[in-house]
């Protein structure tokens, strides 16, 4: 073999590799992706019914509610314009509190409960998942746009 | 007083970093002697004045000095001493002349440790650190002064109470050193561009900085790591959250630059790959800390809030990266290739070990990166979770693990493919062996468990090979061949870590009254109820669990959740029980009716073997800069090259 095949061997294998290694990120990227919708678009039949997506805005005043089991929380999260019941079995994070805000990861299941895997907040008292905040921006928006033609 | 003299110190090294930036290179380029000899007291005596800079925050923060705001917001009167100095660098502002404060030990050091390097040489790697210094610098004082001052404040909002850890004492600095000294790596690689030489030599010379900064850059990480795994209270070690994968993209393309320069130093080929990847992990490092410490991860909007400092990073991260690899395209041909090399070589392996790590560097920067694109164009809000970073990683990591066994078994140049599987059937088939039995021991048979033991013993079988095959020769001792094994038969430890505690975790989630037992992996836990306890800046409630083995008592565990006086802040301390084989973790959760609590437990097997491998690989890279020949003059260095 000549010196120029060999390299031309080492070429076609190292471009083959790097294709299939493409293929591979891209497709898990694809299928990994987790896409964010507030209560209002779930209400509106925006999200996904078969994949995990998440949800956020603030957690209702007086919608905590535990099992006896004692780690099943009930909770609604809420956009100020609608408002979506949640399930989670679970500890809660340090900082999970009613009327603060929130973003939770899981599923709708076929009675319209948001099953969370994963309720996330973040470790600052003050601090807004910026999920959350645009969540409650767009609501007050949508609200703004009906009262205004009046 | 003393928080302007530090904002001054602060100016003088901006003007001090200038003339280190500009004079020595001028006279590289014009051989000027005397410019050249600039290079050296200009760095020392920027360091000192950033020195003083950072004593003056320091500080004001020990004294309680809240006219400061940077101190008033990161630090309160009751703050333990030693957290009220770590506050220093708690902050933006603090964390960016933490920064600048090791890019100046670093330089120094470059200054003290280059009595054998050429003047020019030296006189371009400092030059060019001190324009690094002169943006950062720059970056502090137009938009991140940390000594800025309102009228006096009763008290401070107190520090994070995440960052209130023995932890956190250590990890930023140790973390910094390897991001900043990457620099260093970085301004070498310039000077080859600029100079047009990359010799043997060079990569000699290159080689311990690099692999000094890789060490520290693995150690702070792994500190990260358990950080996290401590003091989050969940039990995770690694959670592919943007914050974290901001330090491992430069390590990953540090790992392969470390890689490269040995086949540059052994071979002399690579050379313009080395320069790249020297350029590329410094970028990296640089991105990292913005991304970090700017606020954008937790929120794009942060730009908006001051747009003067996302600006300046932009423009900032635009001149280096843009500037050194429009330098590199320029001036790369002048570098050369480098010699050839057969198809089944140690070099071809190493080529596959960078395209491996170069891939799950750009997987990681795509996962990383995508969404705050997303988010900044308005195109709506994603996430990329843990399960495609895993998918990626194992695929990848694989092959390159299996690699880091071949590698330093086969010959430079050209492997005789024959007798290198001769001298390694009975070591593969032994594993592969080992590797399909041994899960059997746990509870349930994995295919990935067996992939992961497969992997571990792989690196620990040509290990003992590779040692056995050197000391039956003359050779005597190599601290770079041996600090190499060290560091692989880390990353096995690490592997068998990630594997047992990945696949065979168990964790219960429960509430727990008084005197009420649970049992987990042979493991019965006691609740033993509550009492109050009061800290110098919080109160908490202290939950005391018994753990017993068979009916013998073993520990007790004292998890705790407090509320921090100043913030308001609940927080959840864990208790673990540290083992060789498995960590029992715990940690409260909410104060339910009637003196009961929820509980988090987990039996964690092999977990610190991640940490443990880590520190080992580390440790190898320590050992292996005392290697000897790095420390030859410059005329056997020429004779040699």
């Amino acid at each position: 073999m000549k010196a120029r095949h060999k390299k031309l061997i080492l070429i076609g294998v190292v471009v083959a590799a790097l294709g299939a290694v493409a293929a591979l990120v891209l497709n898990a990227f694809q299928s990994n992706l987790v896409f964010f919708f507030s209560p209002t678009q779930v209400v509106n039949g925006e999200a996904p019914k078969e994949r995990a997506f998440r949800i956020g805005g603030l957690v209702e005043d007086g919608s905590l509610r535990r099992e006896a089991d004692g780690v099943t929380a009930h909770f609604r999260i809420t956009d100020t314009a609608q408002t979506i019941p949640v399930t989670y079995k679970g500890l809660l994070p340090d900082l999970f509190k009613e009327g603060k805000g929130v973003v939770a990861e899981g599923r709708m299941n076929s009675s319209g409960v948001f099953v969370a895997e994963q309720v996330l907040a973040k470790h600052d008292e003050n601090y807004m998942p910026p999920e959350a905040a645009s969540a409650l921006e767009q609501a007050q928006k949508a609200q703004k746009t009906v009262v205004a033609p009046k | 007083m003393i928080p302007e003299l530090g904002h001054f110190s602060l100016i003088l090294a901006l003007l001090l970093a200038l003339v280190q930036g500009i004079l020595p290179l001028a006279g590289a380029a014009r051989n000027n002697p005397a410019w050249i000899a600039v290079a050296k007291p200009a760095a020392r005596a920027q360091f000192l004045f950033v020195a003083i800079a950072f004593g003056a925050l320091a500080w004001s923060f020990l004294s309680n000095d809240f006219s400061v705001i940077n101190v008033t917001r990161n630090s309160h009167s009751r703050l333990p001493e030693v957290y009220r100095f770590t506050a220093t660098w708690g902050s933006h502002e603090g964390s960016m002349l933490l920064w600048t404060f090791i890019l100046g030990m670093w330089t120094v050091a470059v200054t003290l440790f280059s009595r054998h390097l050429p003047d020019d040489m030296v006189a371009r790697v400092v030059g060019v650190m001190g324009l690094v210094s002169f943006g950062f610098l720059l970056f502090l004082l137009s938009t991140s002064n940390p000594f800025l001052r309102m009228p006096m404040a009763m008290d401070g909002s107190d520090l994070n109470p995440l960052l209130q850890d023995p932890g956190m004492v250590v990890h930023p600095p140790i973390l910094y050193m390897g991001y900043v000294g990457f620099s260093v790596a970085f301004a070498f690689a310039l000077t080859a561009l600029l100079s047009g030489k990359l010799d043997a030599s060079w990569a000699r010379w290159s080689r311990p900085w690099t692999t000094a900064a890789w060490s520290f850059l693995t150690i702070g990480i792994m500190m990260g790591s358990w950080w996290a795994y401590y003091e989050l209270g969940w039990g995770g070690w690694w959670f592919w959250d943007p914050v974290e994968n901001a330090s491992l993209m430069p390590w990953l393309v540090g790992t392969a630059l470390i890689h490269s320069l040995a086949v540059t130093e052994k071979r002399g080929s690579f050379k313009a790959w080395t320069v790249f990847l020297a350029i590329g992990a410094f970028s990296l490092s640089l991105l990292g800390t913005f991304l970090v410490r700017s606020g954008v991860l937790s929120s794009v909007h942060s730009f908006a809030t001051d747009p003067a400092r996302g600006l300046f990073i932009l423009i900032f991260l635009a001149v280096v990266i843009g500037g050194s690899l429009l330098l590199f395209a320029l001036r790369a041909s002048q570098v050369g290739l480098g010699g050839r090399f057969a198809l089944v070589s140690r070099e071809s392996f190493l080529m596959v070990n960078n395209i491996l790590l170069l891939t799950a560097t750009g997987s990681v920067l795509l996962g990383t990166l995508y969404p705050l694109f997303l988010d900044a164009l308005g195109l709506g809000k994603i996430s990329v979770g843990p399960p495609y970073f895993n998918s990626v990683f194992v695929p990848l990591v694989s092959p390159l693990i299996f690699l880091a066994g071949l590698g330093p078994l086969a010959r430079w140049k050209q492997v005789n493919v024959p007798e290198l599987a001769h001298r390694l059937k009975w070591g593969f088939g032994a594993s592969v062996v080992a590797a399909l039995l041994l899960p059997f021991t746990q509870e349930t048979w994995q295919p990935l468990v067996s992939l992961g033991i497969l992997l571990a013993l792989w690196i620990a079988v040509t290990v003992v090979i590779s040692v056995r095959a050197r000391m039956r020769t003359a050779a005597g001792w190599s601290a770079n061949f041996y600090g190499m094994h060290l560091a692989h038969l880390g990353v096995a430890v690490t592997v068998i870590g990630v594997t047992m505690v990945s696949s065979y975790q168990t964790e219960r989630n429960m509430r727990m009254a008084v005197g009420d037992t649970v049992t987990m992996q042979g493991y019965t836990f006691r609740f033993g109820g509550v009492t109050d306890v009061t800290g110098p800046n919080y109160t908490g409630a202290r939950g005391m669990l018994e753990v017993s083995r068979n009916g013998k008592p073993l520990t007790t565990l004292y998890p705790e959740k407090r509320v921090y006086v100043a913030s308001g802040m609940p927080f959840t301390e864990s208790a673990i029980d540290y083992g060789f084989t498995r960590d029992l973790y715990t940690a409260l959760g909410e104060r339910l009716d009637g003196g009961a609590w929820s509980v988090r437990l987990f039996h964690k097997p092999f977990v610190v073997w991640i940490w443990i491998g880590s520190v080992l690989m580390a440790l190898g890279g320590f050992m292996a800069i005392t290697d000897r020949r790095y420390r030859t003059s410059r005329k056997k260095g020429r004779v040699q090259a």
